[in-house]
């Protein structure tokens, strides 16, 4: 019993982070109709420019900061430099595309610091609270809630309360129209990415110090269940997204302790697969969208 | 250009792949005035507005809005100018409540407190919108989407009104309420209309002036009036 209860709530941490990364995935599907098989690498980029940053200044915050920021600029750079340019094309192209600057990215990052696995430091304490002898929830845990909640409320606010929001909104369902009405749709894409990057380099940096190690490659698995957790969700919904992120994190976090760590990857993988086979549009796609 | 037109149209060529749909178009639209565009299904009437409206490249000709030459000029930027274009369709965007379409329409100006004011206005003028202010696009019957894309423009401030077919799919009543209110924007804030209409009627009823194409080029432009009553011009172009 002792051992569920700390497995679920290491389960729904890491599902918070999973939530976020997934919450990045759907925002660029939303905006731009493409999955980004280069958010993982684009946001382990963020963790890296946070560690030289951190190195440098010897504060884990500011590092924490310039990953946002920097997760903000290579949104635009993505988006403007490459993925404009196949957004209109067949989905296979953008898929082909990200693939190939996640080779760029790791190689880069391999090129400019090494291939070795660097520890991450999380910036409180990993080790649980225990109450009556139930291992309950770290430091760091509720730190990683607070960031992933804030994150939620700061983003829909942002689409529900802001002219920007509305815009962001407009520009994704109807762009041909939002453009007779004065929105400049080609900027709200770019701005969706940039967003979209800035929110995968926070869950990167949420998950990375959690024994994840940092390493260019990194990111890889989190993004394969970060995009489970967005398919079932249904990659349409937000709030799929946030608890197709939960409910991943728990299963991950049962099987690896019920049956071991290596079979991780393979439960992400089967769950992608009976989702994709039995309800390919997610537990929470609503109705379809009607043009009117 | 003259100040009595705020719309010039001169050789336009547009259309979409390998043949033009507009060949040389020329058109003139009067100020402050009703201007129907009339004309069989595939004459290029849609087409015309699109282009006008720069949603279409065209590949030959000038469109010189109140003494501007458009070409060139983004479709984001026109709504600045004063052009709104209110598309087949509407163009209603059903994700959004009533009241989200109707801000976006305004979100370009920089005055919230008049934006907030003309917001008021609508919902004066379409007092079945006022009570749909949180609804979705979704929820909205076929009049009710056209009154809300109508709404839309119109909180823009827009000096010219391209309209698309706003009759479409609508009840015959719901439809003359429609063309009826463009009619008392004309006369109290001078709004120009060039309006694409298939229902013939309805919008010689309230058009100062009308222009048939056909075929991708303008084959008569003339007065309503005349429209309606000369026979053999009706016969000819107008198939009625």
């Amino acid at each position: 019993m002792d051992r569920f209860v700390f497995l679920t709530f290491d389960g729904l941490s890491r599902g918070a982070v999973y939530a976020a990364f997934a919450l990045a995935l759907v925002l660029i599907w939303r905006g731009a109709r493409i999955v980004n098989f280069a958010q993982g690498a684009m946001a382990v980029a963020t963790v890296y420019a946070a560690y030289s940053v951190t190195s440098a200044t010897g504060s884990y915050w500011l590092g924490f900061g310039a990953a946002l920021l920097f997760g903000l600029a290579l949104g635009v750079v993505v988006e403007r430099g490459v993925m404009r340019f196949v957004a209109h094309t067949s989905p296979l192209n953008a898929v082909i595309v990200a693939l190939g600057l996640v080779l760029v990215i790791q190689a880069v990052l391999g090129m400019v610091y090494g291939n070795e696995y660097r520890p991450a430091e999380a910036p409180f304490s990993r080790t649980a609270f225990t109450v009556g002898g139930l291992a309950f929830l770290s430091r760091y845990d509720v730190f990683v809630f607070a960031a992933v909640v804030a994150l939620m409320v700061g983003l829909a606010l942002l689409f529900t309360r802001t002219a920007v929001g509305l815009r962001l909104r407009a520009a994704a369902f109807a762009p041909e129209v939002s453009r007779l009405l004065g929105v400049n749709v080609a900027g709200m894409r770019t701005l969706a990415w940039a967003l979209a990057s800035a929110v995968g380099a926070l869950a990167a940096m949420l998950v990375v110090p959690t024994g994840l190690g940092l390493h260019p490659t990194s990111m890889e698995l989190v993004f394969v269940t970060a995009f489970t957790a967005a398919v079932v969700g249904g990659l349409d919904s937000p709030l799929g997204a946030v608890a197709g992120g939960l409910a991943v994190g728990l299963l991950l976090s049962y099987v690896s302790g019920y049956a071991g760590a290596e079979m991780t990857p393979v439960a992400v993988l089967l769950l992608l697969l009976a989702v994709l086979l039995v309800r390919p549009s997610g537990l929470f796609s609503g109705v379809a969208a009607r043009r009117v | 250009m003259t100040d009595a037109s705020i719309l010039e149209v001169h050789g336009l060529v547009a259309g979409y792949g390998a043949a033009p749909v507009l060949k040389e178009v020329d058109l003139t639209v009067p100020r402050g005035a009703i201007t129907a565009v009339l004309g069989a299904n595939g004459a290029g009437k849609t087409t015309l507005l699109r282009t006008l409206s720069g949603l279409l490249k065209p590949t030959a000709g000038r469109i010189v809005f109140d003494g501007a030459d458009l070409r060139g000029s983004k479709v984001e930027r026109h709504v600045r100018r004063g052009l709104a274009h209110v598309p087949q369709g509407r163009g209603v965007v059903a994700e959004l409540t009533v009241e989200e379409n109707l801000r976006l329409g305004g979100l370009w100006r920089r005055d919230a407190a008049g934006l907030r004011r003309d917001m008021a206005e609508a919902y004066e003028t379409f007092p079945a919108l006022a009570g749909r202010r949180k609804h979705s696009g979704h929820q909205l019957s076929g009049g009710e989407r056209q009154m809300l894309a109508l709404a839309r423009a119109l909180v823009g401030r827009p000096r010219l009104l391209l309209l698309d077919e706003p009759s479409l799919g609508l009840a015959p009543r719901v439809a003359a309420q429609i063309l009826a209110l463009l009619r008392r924007l004309r006369d109290a804030n001078g709004l120009t209309v060039l309006l694409v209409e298939q229902n013939v009627r309805g919008a010689l009823s309230v058009a100062d002036g009308g222009v048939v194409m056909s075929l991708g080029r303008v084959a008569v432009a003339a007065s309503a009036e005349r429209l309606r009553d000369d026979t053999a011009l009706r016969h000819a172009y107008l198939g009625f």
